[in-house]
């Protein structure tokens, strides 16, 4: 790595003491340079297709219909304002991102206090319940969809069997999950998933924390919901913050677990399955950019709000 | 690092005293640790069961091991091994391409900061927390128009954006722990820039290079959506080649775990080895 720090950092800034007086527009240019390829590359890549989706979402663009691309004025937004299915779908994506967080928060939580304490084996269940995490998320949701959720063999099925098969019962419940909950089969797959990610956070805050002041407040006679209310929780503030935040980012776009797990039936279409569908499969172009469009839009609102609290999480330092 | 999150000494080095309800909480941690992981460790057993045990209700823990489902998944139909190398390729190649725009990026966002730095920073960010799926169309249909479709570097390129951001964001936090004092030394002593960054730079950063080479690895290795819609035969990935796979079988939960766990042994094998590069990762640099 050694050698592209070197090849990237000589060759853009170049190591030229600033010359005094006339060149300071060229110091300015020189210290701009290593940020240019980053910058513009960006803008190329996530900046310009947005362009493009605006454009396109004015235009009656159907891939069944080559002939008949056109002009289509509001036309777009129009069907998608009117669109039951995309009502639908925002307030599936905002029921299973609030879930997904706030549940995966809360565990996450709860199991970060618990692995904050010194017992046998921590490090070993710490590396468990890292486990979900490293499963690439469409492998897990086949995993959760086939082999725990199936009525016939699954293993939750399979277990109510075996267990009811302890008390020498031969008829154990065997529900049907994904059919008779199929959004909270959705959430608790990206729950399992997600939880770690949130407790790892939420650890390294706990293990930041001052000890000995909480110390000091235990020998004072504080009791540990006390030293948990008034100490640890004002502390891991900032930290629940980023998980929320962070996890958020990643849930609010989720398609991997929408699209295995329920294939966006049973009420389970989330913003970008809807126009992962509309765009993909009905090959209505001038739709699904009208209904990306309206989410870029919505996201810019939200995420206003969210960028103030990152802004606050990650305070400036002065400029050197 | 810039942030406000206060870090003090690790909480290992102090002494802690024994609390009362000991045991239990340890149980229980013992007790969630092994919920969390057991439809992992069930993955892992499935594929190892022929397809027969794999489908019985009460499970068969015990049934007898057999390779029967790895070795259907690895030469039973499609091999699996031209998307393992796409997913490979596209992993590695992209977290090149982001390791190469993003160090000196952050350098000029942390070292020697340009003005507005901050403004850009938060652009970088605000790029991540637009929907991708808006970006699907429009790169599609230019991938159609320049011949792209079903071509690994599309793939990259795109992988590169997704990653840069973050990329960006862990780096910065890093090179803003190289000490200022340190860098001026360097320059007095009259080192030049590469020395600087070799002597200087490098040591503060590696890990930190390494956690954010983990971290880009990782989500490229997961990504499905554009990999769906942009590759088809030649260029398909893992994830992709899993999700087509289920549609053509019969009786298949070994086989399919044999799968699952085949596309998921890189990400398990790099996290499990860098578990603390992962935290740092995943909170952008903010958690060290």
């Amino acid at each position: 790595m050694t050698s592209v720090a070197e090849k990237t950092g000589a060759g853009r800034t170049g190591l030229t003491p600033t010359p005094p007086g006339a060149a300071r527009r060229a110091a300015g240019w020189a210290r701009r340079a290593p940020l240019l390829p980053a910058l513009i590359f960006m803008i190329v890549v996530t900046q310009l297709p947005f362009v493009a989706t605006l454009v396109i979402s004015f235009m009656d663009w159907n891939a069944y219909y080559p002939d008949e691309r056109g002009f289509a004025g509001f036309a777009n937004f129009r069907r998608v304002f009117t669109d039951v299915n995309m009502r639908d779908a925002v307030w599936t994506t905002i029921l299973l991102t609030v879930a997904v967080v706030l549940i995966s928060l809360l565990l996450g939580l709860g199991i970060a206090l618990l692995l904050d304490r010194k017992f046998r084996g921590r490090g070993a269940v710490r590396t468990m319940m890292i486990a979900p995490f490293l499963v690439v998320p469409v492998a897990a949701a086949l995993l959760w969809k086939h082999a725990l959720y199936n009525p016939e063999y699954g293993l939750f099925n399979g277990g109510l069997s075996w267990l009811w098969g302890l008390f020498g019962s031969d008829d154990p419940p065997q529900p049907d999950w994904i059919s008779n909950m199929p959004l909270w089969s959705v959430i608790f797959a990206l729950v399992w998933q997600w939880t770690p990610f949130m407790m790892l956070i939420l650890l390294a805050g706990l293990q930041g924390r001052p000890l000995d002041v909480v110390e000091a407040a235990r020998i004072d006679g504080a009791s540990g919901w006390q030293i948990f209310r008034s100490m640890t929780l004002p502390h891991l503030r900032q930290y629940l913050e980023l998980g929320a935040l962070l996890g958020s980012i990643y849930i609010v776009q989720n398609f991997d677990a929408v699209f295995t797990i329920t294939s966006g039936g049973l009420g389970t279409a989330n913003l970008p399955y809807t126009i992962y569908q509309i765009f993909y499969q009905a090959h209505d172009y001038g739709r699904a950019s009208a209904a990306a469009v309206i989410v870029v839009i919505g996201t810019i609102i939200i995420a206003t709000f969210a960028l103030r609290t990152v802004s606050s999480l990650f305070r400036e330092d002065p400029g050197r | 690092m810039s942030t406000s999150v206060t870090r003090t000494a690790p909480s290992h080095a102090v002494p802690r005293k024994k609390d009362r309800g000991g045991p239990w909480l340890s149980l229980l941690a013992w007790v969630v640790g092994i919920l969390f992981v057991l439809p992992v460790v069930w993955m892992v057993l499935t594929s190892f069961h022929s397809e027969a045990d794999a489908a019985t209700n009460p499970p068969s823990v015990l049934a007898p091991l057999t390779l029967e489902g790895y070795r259907e998944f690895f030469s039973g139909g499609a091999s699996p091994w031209p998307p393992l190398l796409n997913s490979l390729t596209a992993s590695v190649v992209s977290t090149l391409l982001v390791l190469l725009l993003s160090f000196p990026a952050a350098y000029a966002l942390s070292i020697k900061p340009v003005k507005k730095w901050t403004d850009v920073l938060f652009f970088f960010l605000s790029t991540k927390m637009l929907p991708v799926v808006a970006g699907l169309l429009p790169l599609y249909l230019f991938a159609q128009y320049a011949g792209l479709l079903d071509n690994i570097w599309l793939l990259i390129v795109f992988y590169t954006s997704m990653n840069l951001p973050i990329a960006v964001w862990m780096m910065r936090s890093f090179l803003s722990e190289v000490p200022v004092e340190m860098l001026e030394a360097a320059s007095m002593d009259g080192a030049g820039l590469a020395k600087t960054l070799r002597s200087v730079i490098a040591p503060v950063v590696m890990p930190g290079i390494a956690a954010t080479a983990l971290i880009c690895f990782i989500f490229s290795w997961n990504e499905l959506l554009f990999a769906r819609v942009l590759t088809a035969t030649v260029a398909e990935t893992s994830p992709v080649f899993l999700t087509s796979f289920v549609t053509s079988q019969g009786l298949f939960l070994a086989q399919l775990c044999a799968a699952a766990f085949v596309v998921s042994l890189p990400v398990l094998v790099a996290g499990f080895a860098a578990q603390d590069k992962l935290v740092q990762g995943l909170s952008l640099g903010s958690v060290k």
